[in-house]
């Protein structure tokens, strides 16, 4: 059972959900930017990808362009009237946004192109199962087995996380790295030096919200696209895992996205026995429970362990405005 | 009024749910001198800084700053233009090396630019930047964390980093605020050192025999007005300006001060 | 034309408030009247509607023209087809949550029609307009508890909504389980929900006080608390949207403009509880010292207010207050376990467009996005319905983000 459980390590979902909480990470965790609405951005990567593929016919590289430029405009329409004003107008508009966006793929009225509340199935990933170069079948991965394309997907997810993490190591450590740092914690020293701090708060939001867009295409990769996937659930559970892994550090974020995962791997079986045991009613109730324990996690991480498990609480990075 | 100005500003007014703030008709600041803007609690000095400095807006008033008008911009800008501040509360990158502080005051590095993220390695600044502190007496701290500096070294420190920006103009915002006395020598020190370079100073405070000690000019501030303006001599032992102080049950020390600067 | 159909409609809706439908009245469904153009009933004209997954119900029209295919599985879309010998009709109709429109939808047909026959703009618009001012004061009942809260306690409570949903399970339980009357329901579920409020500060908000935590801490726990206690309200209350009552008070009609009766004692119930919130804030002297921390918490300190006290008064202000709201709203819409939520962002959107602080702004700002919110779906489908007023947030920080009354020194 354990085993089972800890297969959550390597999985392409606790891949797609570091990427994206490593987007977040450079809003909140490097830039001090207050976004609740990182699904939005996910959401926008997942669609702006499938649609690109299953209704304009793009090949799977033109369509990554278009999802990643999509997130682009995304950013700067969120970011531009709002980066001005004080760090809760950002966490209003963009959790609000990310509702709207959710609203919007779930609605009847682009049903056309989305498929409304059934989503879209999966037609669109032949281009990284073709390129499969593992041999069909199950192979099986240490203690795990998998099938071939499950692996491939997770190998694939895989080096991109790791490249992306190894961008934003460089990104941290450069001078423009340091101004965002310097933004996180005083605003107004910036300015006075000069920095336009706004431009960097909107690069910071540009470069996170393209990660995420990204994290949303290999999010759907093995499997269908569902709106309900893109609640502002996801966003919170990317903040429990952010605040868990270290905010501010490099690996923070995909530390934080593996244990995660294996918790809730863990803890969906435990559900399971509650259903066999007669304890609870079903799997579904048995998961909201779940969802339980990942709010209070956070409420006592953000507390008492701000600094997660990699930071550095003399480093820690909440009191910025 | 000085003939060679290197700050002129005109009609400046701020104020706020209708109490003025700051209600300036014309102040003229002397290139390459140091001048002291005084006045009471509430006479609105820090207000003006940050009206200068772009971190307020008024509701009217012009002013140009080495012949660029500099009214309506953002601080970002005014800091390029060259006229940087330093603030009453200092805001020193507590979570970041008193080193990376001063890189921080490097303007116009192309590593802080994103496209160009990967240039710029720090050498010319970080030389420049470990001289500037080892004048402030800091480079033994370069790569603590500035949190763990001293109330006095937070604002060495944020004066040096002025300084690292290069400015045509320093602006301090009671730089002897709260700092111990054993330092007051070698803030002044620096001060001075600032004009000895070519910069213009303009510094608030309270403390009269600093000002008297190093100010060539001085501006006094009351009630958001500029009730006076000239040599630190004769604008101290004005009846106006110990109105002012008086008037505002402040700095009672002043008597003893124009009796000192009469004998 | 169009007089014709007002007409009926008309008549067809004071049928159903007068002589009492002898349906459940939760049952989903349509029924309809056929007739030719000189207003003749047609009898033995075929009617089907089916769904997306093919036919549902089948009836003939009867002497006097009337037919009913009822029940259908629920809200949703469904085409219904009217055939006889020489007439050949088709309409899409969607069944909706809401309290404007009703369970059983009335679908009047003239052979001589080939467009599908539906109520003027401007009547349509009036209906929506009046809902959507409830709705406005229902987010405005819910805003100001947030905003007091800001006040008090400097945050942006991201868990108000689930004090809103609180009222309205509880409002469920006492009406609807244990079969309270309705204003009773109201009255104790308010009460539990200042209870609430106050266990919230108690349980979180003031240890974290105490220790100091920054503004950013707060917000994210206050999204931690929201996501486990809107979780926990799905592990009992299911995923599901319930009727608030059992009780039917009929529908009243007003000009164009039809409502259930429990609606407009809802916006009366609102606009008392509004009033004397304002006049509680401007001259109760706890009201004055919650607005004098709101200017100047240091000053107000220093001048002999007992500021913990106040907040502690807050927090169970606005948990009763959100509690009230969420009842309101379980009886406007439904009660689900995310309704707080989804009004959450719409009190956002309220708060943000009054200008964030004020009380009259807040009020007039919820009020606006309110009818934003419902006159919209006029427009847009009604999967839709909150993108409205979500839009209007958006909107409004475009172009002016100190909101309506706000002045722009607030900001930043």
């Amino acid at each position: 059972m354990i085993w089972e459980s800890l297969r959550e390590l390597i999985t392409p979902t606790t891949a797609a959900y570091a990427l994206a909480a490593i987007g977040l990470n450079v809003h909140f965790g490097l830039t001090g930017l207050l976004n609740f609405g990182q699904a939005g951005f996910v959401a926008v990567g997942a669609y702006g990808f499938a649609v690109s593929v299953m209704t304009f016919g793009l090949s799977a590289p033109l369509a990554i362009v278009v999802a990643l430029l999509l997130a682009v405009v995304y950013a700067l329409l969120l970011g531009v009237p709002t980066l001005r004003l004080r760090a809760d107008y950002l966490a209003i508009v963009t959790i609000a946004s990310a509702e709207i966006i959710r609203f919007a793929l779930n609605s009847s009225a682009f049903a056309t192109w989305t498929g409304g509340a059934n989503g879209l199935y999966n037609e669109y990933s032949d281009w990284l199962k073709g390129s499969n170069p593992l041999p069909s079948g199950l192979l099986s991965l240490g203690p795990w087995t998998f099938t071939a394309n499950d692996l491939w997907i997770a190998v694939v997810d895989w080096v991109v996380v790791l490249l992306v993490a190894g961008g934003i190591r460089l990104l941290v450590r450069s001078p423009w790295g340091r101004v965002l740092k310097g933004i996180r914690e005083d605003e107004h020293a910036m300015l006075s030096l000069g920095k336009n701090v706004n431009l960097y708060k909107l690069q910071a939001l540009v470069l996170g919200g393209v990660i995420g867009a990204a994290a949303g295409i290999l999010y759907v990769q093995p499997t269908s696209v569902q709106p309900f996937d893109f609640a502002t659930r996801m966003t919170f559970n990317m903040y429990t895992m952010l605040i868990l892994g270290g905010a501010a550090t490099v690996f923070g974020p995909i530390l934080g996205s593996m244990i995660f995962w294996v918790v809730m791997s863990v803890t969906d079986q435990l559900v399971s026995l509650g259903v066999d045991a007669g304890l609870l009613h079903d799997v579904t109730q048995g998961s909201q429970l779940r969802f339980v324990l990942v709010g209070v996690a956070l409420v006592l991480l953000v507390v008492f362990r701000p600094q997660g498990i990699l930071g550095n609480r003399t480093e820690l990075s909440f009191d910025a405005k | 009024m000085p003939s060679d100005s290197i700050l002129v500003a005109d009609h400046v007014h701020r104020h706020y749910a209708g109490v003025t703030a700051v209600d300036v008709e014309r102040v003229a600041i002397p290139r390459g001198k140091i001048t002291a803007l005084i006045g009471p609690n509430g006479a609105g000095k820090t207000t003006f800084f940050n009206l200068l400095t772009g971190f307020d807006k008024p509701q009217t008033g012009t002013w140009t700053f080495d012949g660029v008008r500099l009214d309506g911009r953002a601080p970002w800008q005014v800091a390029r233009h060259g006229m940087v501040r330093t603030f009453q509360l200092t805001k020193v990158l507590g979570r970041l090396t008193v080193l990376e502080n001063m890189l921080l005051g490097a303007k116009n590095r192309p590593g802080e630019r994103l496209l160009t993220f990967w240039r710029g390695q720090d050498r010319s600044d970080l030389s420049r930047a470990r001289e500037i502190l080892a004048r402030f007496k800091l480079d033994a701290k370069a790569d603590d964390y500035a949190a763990s500096l001293s109330g006095g070294q937070r604002k060495l420190l944020e004066m040096a980093r002025a300084i690292m920006y290069e400015p045509r103009m320093v602006m301090l915002d009671e730089p002897m605020a709260g700092v111990n006395p054993a330092l007051t020598q070698s803030l002044l020190h620096h001060i001075k050192d600032l004009k000895e370079q070519g910069m213009t100073v303009l510094f608030v405070e309270h403390d009269m025999h600093m000002v008297r000690y190093v100010a060539d000019r001085v501006v006094v501030m009351a009630e958001g007005k500029i009730i006076a303006e000239g040599e630190p001599a004769e604008v101290l032992s004005s009846a106006a300006v110990v109105d002012a102080y008086l008037g505002a049950h402040h700095d009672t020390d002043l008597r003893e001060l124009i009796r000192e600067s009469e004998s | 034309m169009i007089r014709f159909i007002k007409g009926a409609l008309v008549t067809i809706v004071l049928l159903l408030v007068t002589g009492a439908p002898a349906l459940a009245a939760d049952d989903w469904g349509f029924r309809g009247l056929l007739r030719d153009g000189q207003r003749a009933p047609v009898a033995g004209a075929t009617v089907t509607v089916s769904g997306d997954g093919g036919q549902i119900g089948q009836d003939v029209t009867d002497a006097k023209g009337r037919w009913a295919v009822i029940p259908v599985p629920g809200p949703g879309k469904y085409r219904i087809t009217i055939k006889s010998a020489d007439f050949s009709y088709e309409v899409t109709k969607e069944l909706v949550d809401s309290p404007t429109t009703l369970h059983v939808q009335n679908v009047v047909v003239s052979t001589s029609d080939t467009a599908p026959a539906v109520a003027s703009l401007t009547d349509r618009l009036a209906q929506r307009a009046v809902s959507g001012f409830n709705l406005g004061l229902l987010i405005a009942i819910a805003a100001i508890g947030l905003s007091l809260v800001f006040g008090t306690s400097r945050f942006t409570n991201f868990a108000h909504g689930e004090s809103v949903t609180f009222g309205g399970l509880t409002g469920f339980l006492l009406a609807y389980v244990a079969g309270l009357p309705l204003l009773l329901a109201a009255a104790i579920a308010t009460v539990l929900g200042g209870v609430f409020g106050y266990a919230q500060d108690v349980a979180f908000w003031r240890p974290l006080r105490r220790r100091g935590v920054s503004l950013v801490t707060l917000m994210i726990a206050s999204i931690g608390i929201s996501l486990a206690i809107r979780s926990l309200m799905q592990f009992f209350f299911g995923s599901a949207a319930r009727s608030m009552t059992r009780e039917d008070w009929g529908a009243v009609r007003l000009g164009p403009v039809v409502l259930p009766a429990t609606s407009y004692a809802g916006m009366g119930i609102s606009v008392v509880v509004l009033i004397g919130v304002g006049l509680w804030l401007t001259h109760s002297r706890i009201g004055k010292a919650t607005r004098a921390i709101s200017n100047n918490s240091a000053l107000a300190a220093t001048s002999g207010v007992d500021v913990d006290r106040i907040q502690r008064i807050v927090w169970v202000v606005a948990g009763g207050l959100a509690a009230l709201s969420g009842v309101l709203l379980g009886v406007f819409n439904q009660v689900s376990f995310d309704m707080g939520f989804n009004l959450l962002l719409l009190m956002f959107a309220g708060v943000i467009l009054g200008g964030l602080g004020t009380a009259f702004g807040t009020l007039a700002g919820s009020i606006v996005v309110g009818v934003c919110t419902e006159v919209l779906v006029l427009w847009i489908p009604a999967d839709m319905k909150y993108v409205g007023g979500l839009a209007v947030l958006v909107i409004v920080l475009l172009v002016r983000p100190q909101g309506i009354f706000g002045r722009r020194e607030r900001i930043g």
